[in-house]
């Protein structure tokens, strides 16, 4: 019972620091407030038993995103964010349409941690009855991650390794063309 | 009527945020804030997963003695690297807000209509 | 902020534990949550922290960013490699069961070498994108 109010207390909060996220102008206040909201979402993964998702998200959401929106605000010199000049309704309406049929797609969910749910009958029993036998691994997120779903890590590996050829192509090209200026 | 919303809570915080980051990204004109609103969409997303795979009375899926019940680990490893390419991904936006503010001089959605427009 | 004492001094103390934290999530990930993930954004997040307090040009004699994109590739190529060697061991693309006698030892040592390459690319490529962003504005 006590988890189910602590969930519920941090998810209000985490709703609360959205709301504020949007409502402020200042962009270094709202990427602090983007900080503390990795960081309430790294404590409620704990709270839903998944430490391995509360630890990286605790680094990486609190830690490396924040280091690199503030070094591009640094790079943008733009502390403030500009009044919209257009009116908020047609994105309003978009919103709440959505949002309304979303809804309606959760009243056939089943409830919040309910054992029987559709998600724990199919592969989930296999991995957590034979996971740590046939890998010898008892850390199930480990095996599952490396050893039944190897395929899949590859490929998330080769993206980052992709993602940070992109940053270094966009990025990293400057100083070479100052020195040709230079030459000229 | 209790049970059906403690047990539908935390879908419903997840669509609220989701709608939240959606709503940034396409009303607000600033491109960090843009970002912003989009890592917070993804949020929800890893919310949604996290929610699906808990079960209640279970516990973190590493196996250990004395206990029987544990939470599913499936989408616990989409979502954990999920967040690494996340931020990943997210640099590369970054990278893009600053080759734009050095071309345009703004990094504000208007401003750089204008400046086509005016071309 | 390289004239602060008292900053320069908590992070001489913090980073080799850092450090050395990251490196028990790496080799620890099998027992306790942990894995090449995490302990790749944790290991360059203490060499963030570094080149925030004694500056980039420190960090970047400690770590070249030639050596990090060099890094980068060889995580990669540690993960496909082992794919590799396991096919050419007779079982399918990324299966650890013919690595050792014992499939459930080869399983073992499989997952402990990609998430190896894992660790190292995510370290690297994490180290290289903060190193790109703070030295754009570099005169």
């Amino acid at each position: 019972m006590i988890d189910i109010l602590i969930d519920i207390i941090l998810l209000s909060f985490l709703a609360i620091i959205a709301i504020a996220i949007i409502r402020t102008r200042s962009l270094l206040a709202v990427i602090m407030l983007f900080s503390i909201f990795s960081l309430l979402s790294a404590g409620l993964f704990m709270v839903l038993d998944a430490s391995d998702v509360a630890f990286t998200e605790a680094a990486v959401g609190a830690g490396i995103s924040t280091v690199l929106m503030l070094a591009t605000l640094a790079l943008t010199k733009s502390y403030e964010e500009k009044p919209s000049s257009h009116r908020p309704w047609i994105p309003l309406l978009v919103v709440s349409v959505t949002a309304a049929f979303l809804v309606y797609g959760t009243i056939d969910m089943p409830p919040f941690g309910d054992p029987n749910a559709p998600a724990h009958q199919h592969v989930a029993p296999r991995y957590i009855e034979q996971g740590a036998k046939e890998t010898g691994v008892p850390n199930l997120v480990t095996a599952v991650l490396a050893s039944y779903r190897g395929f899949d890590t590859l490929g998330e590996v080769t993206v980052v390794f992709t993602a940070g050829i992109g940053v270094l192509l966009l990025l990293g090209g400057r100083q070479r063309r100052k020195k040709k200026k230079e030459k000229r | 009527m209790m049970e059906f919303i403690l047990g539908h809570y935390n879908y419903w915080i997840v669509i609220f945020l989701m709608m939240l980051g959606f709503y940034t990204v396409i009303s607000r004109g600033n491109m960090v804030k843009k970002i912003v609103g989009l890592n917070i969409f993804q949020v929800s997303v890893f919310l949604l997963y996290i929610s699906i795979g808990n079960v209640s009375g279970g516990t973190t899926p590493i196996i250990a003695e004395g206990f029987t019940r544990y939470s599913n680990p499936l989408p616990h490893v989409l979502i954990l690297t999920a967040i690494v390419v996340g931020v990943a991904t997210t640099a590369l936006g970054l990278a893009l807000v600053v080759r734009i503010k050095e071309a345009y001089g703004t990094i504000e959605e208007d401003e750089i209509h204008d400046q086509d427009q005016s071309l | 902020m390289k004239h602060n004492l008292i900053l320069r001094v908590i992070a001489k103390f913090l980073i080799p534990i850092i450090v050395l934290f990251a490196l028990y999530v790496q080799f620890h990930g099998d027992y306790s949550p942990g894995g090449g993930f995490q302990a790749g954004v944790i290991f360059s997040a203490a060499f963030i922290l570094y080149a925030i307090v004694f500056g980039l040009d420190t960090a970047e004699r400690v770590v070249p960013p030639r050596v990090l994109q060099i890094l980068a590739s060889i995580g990669v190529l540690i993960y496909a490699g082992t794919g590799f060697v396991t096919l050419f061991l007779g079982g399918n693309f990324l299966d650890y069961n013919v690595l050792a006698e014992q499939p459930v030892a080869g399983q073992h040592l499989g997952i402990l070498i990609i998430e190896l390459g894992v660790g190292i690319t995510v370290s690297s490529v994490m180290l290289l994108i903060f190193f790109t962003f703070a030295g754009r504005n570099r005169p």
